[in-house]
């Protein structure tokens, strides 16, 4: 295979000296370190950084929620139909993706209150561990039935190891309702 | 009452009392500096490191209000009522000066409170000593490196010397007549505690560490003793407190603007003194394991370093020493370079006339002033240089600054005998 010899940049005396260059990556430093302290480094406006020393936003105090991107990948969640139908058909295609495994999926039969019962099953319960989630999508990308989505929530904090199971109750409501009707089990249509 | 007081004046009176008293006086000051130099570095290091980055460093670590509740919770804004009762104006400057120091939301301590926080979880962690290490080196290596620095400070001096009642007090733990040679002799000790860190690990990544630390310290030892010998030659003592003494007399190394600094002799040898001062400086980072000479804890290629295996309150030795060493380095070169304690343009002698208890704290507080802002410009560095390659290190300390040291000597010699 041919290649081609990288041409290194030839330094002059000055720049071997190493002084001049030094002096030079000195003032760069100072220069962001006094722009931070005054609060105008740069970039501050663009990112509309509300408070403070440079272009940080102070945590707790100050959130991104409201500009977090369509793509943000937080916690994952069941939702309904519009309907109100439960999306999920317990096919466990997450559960055996899940490169954490995270999920966990108990199939049961469609309780008979349910307003659709063309389809076979149904999950009697659906478990997401948040400890081994590591909000990869993999679910949401297998998933035939658009029933799991990973939502904006990103602030899972617990007290507790035992809470950190979400069962399928928690993820319903969480998840809520999603737009857009899923019409393959309608007898009617 | 007067018994009292003549058993002082009698204690006093004897010199080897006196000599004993005022040398424990000197060395817990001395201890003290240090140690609190240790903790402030630290937070200089990160503060500095944030601001450089453009994010503010650590500026929480306050005592939250709402450990206050009695004094009113978050919600009931003891701010506003605290000004509210002074009769200040929101909106004014001063509640906006308040707002903008966080006043509102918690105490700040301006992140001074994170190193001993840092301190205390150090100490809270789970000390673990790996079954395949040699036990009782293991112990001793992180002493023998916080140990050198403290012991190092000794010679340096912080202020000029005072006459008492009972004796003259030189404001430096010991007034040796071989100062720097003893700083150099000591601070070259801490490298055994690296050295045998890194052997009694049993790992390699710390044996590693250990032996680049050993051979960075040989190869920088040697330009560090070469480096200083032009400032000998002129000031023609090796006493530390006289050097300084000289440097108030007579201008600073690097600023002869006062006494006899402003002969063309002084002048002719700005060149090499320059010389020096970069050569020492260098050096001085060298021997501090500082960036960007950190090889021997170089975590890109070596894990941590000869500290690897270590945890809890030995690791932090480790560090602790690390930034004691900074300390002791930033305190030589501001002795040798900057002017030690002295105030400069004859202020010194002009305060001594007026009360020499005042010189010798304005001197101490410039004395502080002047490590501050050289530990500033080590964090400074710091942030700003990336780390040389194992064998630019070695390549500058032997192939470049041996012999521009000993080229350096002869350039004195040379100005000195010809420039009058």
């Amino acid at each position: 295979m041919a290649y081609l010899p990288l041409k290194r940049p030839k330094f002059s005396l000055l720049d071997r000296l190493y002084v001049v260059e030094l002096v030079k990556g000195l003032g760069i430093t100072l220069k962001h370190l006094v722009l931070s302290l005054l609060g105008k480094s740069r970039g501050k406006k663009d990112f509309n950084s509300p408070s403070g020393v440079g272009v940080c936003m102070q945590f707790p105090e100050q959130r991104w929620d409201e500009r977090l991107p369509e793509y943000y990948r937080g916690a994952p969640v069941l939702v309904r139909g519009e309907d109100g139908r439960e999306r999920c058909v317990s096919c466990q295609l997450c559960e055996f993706i899940c490169p954490a495994r995270a999920i966990k999926v108990t199939p049961g039969a469609v309780e008979p209150s349910a307003s659709c019962q063309k389809q076979e099953k149904a999950p009697a319960e659906f478990e997401i561990d948040m400890l081994r989630c590591i909000y990869c999508g993999m679910c949401q990308e297998a998933c035939p039935e658009q029933a799991i989505f990973l939502s904006k929530e990103y602030l899972i904090t617990l007290t507790d190891r035992d809470r950190a199971v979400r069962n399928k109750e928690t993820l319903y409501r969480l998840g809520g309702m999603r737009k857009g009707l899923v019409n393959k089990w309608n007898q009617y249509k | 009452m007067d018994a009292i007081c003549n058993w002082c004046d009698a204690l006093l009176s004897n010199p080897i009392w006196f000599y004993l008293i005022t040398t424990v006086l000197k060395l817990v000051l001395m201890f003290a500096v240090i140690l609190a130099f240790v903790v402030i570095s630290v937070w200089i290091e990160r503060r500095v490191a944030g601001w450089i980055q453009d994010r503010p460093g650590p500026n929480r670590a306050g005592l939250p209000l709402f450990l206050l509740q009695r004094f009113g919770s978050k919600e009931k804004q003891p701010l506003k009522e605290l000004l509210h009762f002074f009769g200040i104006p929101e909106g004014s400057c001063i509640a906006k000066l308040c707002q903008w120091l966080r006043f509102d939301r918690e105490i700040p301590f301006f992140g001074l409170i994170q190193p001993c926080l840092d301190g205390g979880k150090l100490f809270l962690k789970q000390e673990l000593t790996p079954s395949y290490v040699r036990k009782a080196y293991f112990i001793v290596a992180p002493m023998l490196v916080l140990g050198p620095p403290m012991v190092a400070a000794a010679v340096i001096p912080f202020a000029s010397s005072v006459e008492t009642a009972y004796g003259s007090i030189s404001m430096c733990v010991a007034n040796l007549g071989i100062g720097p040679l003893w700083v150099f002799a000591i601070s070259g000790l801490s490298v055994y505690g690296l050295t045998l860190a890194g052997w009694a690990s049993n790992s390699k990544y710390p044996f590693i560490g250990g032996m680049r630390a050993t051979a960075q310290l040989i190869s920088y030892e040697v330009a560090m003793g070469l480096s200083v010998i032009p400032l000998f030659m002129m000031f023609g003592t090796l006493n530390l407190q006289e050097i300084v003494q000289a440097q108030a007399a007579n201008g600073w190394t690097l600023l002869p603007l006062w006494g006899e600094g402003l002969s063309p002799q002084r002048w002719a040898l700005m060149l090499p003194l320059l010389i020096s001062f970069l050569v020492f400086v260098t050096c001085v980072f060298a021997e501090a394991n500082r960036t960007p000479f950190d090889m021997a804890e170089c975590e890109t290629d070596l894990v941590g370093g000869y500290h690897t295996e270590y945890s809890s309150m030995k690791f932090a030795s480790f560090f602790m020493g690390e930034y004691a060493a900074m300390v002791i380095g930033s305190a030589i070169v501001v002795t040798l370079f900057l002017g030690g304690w002295s105030i400069g343009f004859g202020a010194d002698a002009a305060l001594a006339g007026i009360c020499p208890w005042l010189a010798v704290c304005c001197q101490f507080a410039m004395f502080i002033l002047k490590l501050l802002a050289f530990i500033f410009f080590f964090v400074w560095v710091r942030w700003t240089l990336p780390r040389f390659r194992w064998d630019q290190v070695m390549k500058l300390g032997w192939l470049v600054f041996l012999e521009l040291t000993v080229a350096n000597i002869f350039l004195t010699a040379a100005v000195l005998y010809f420039v009058k």
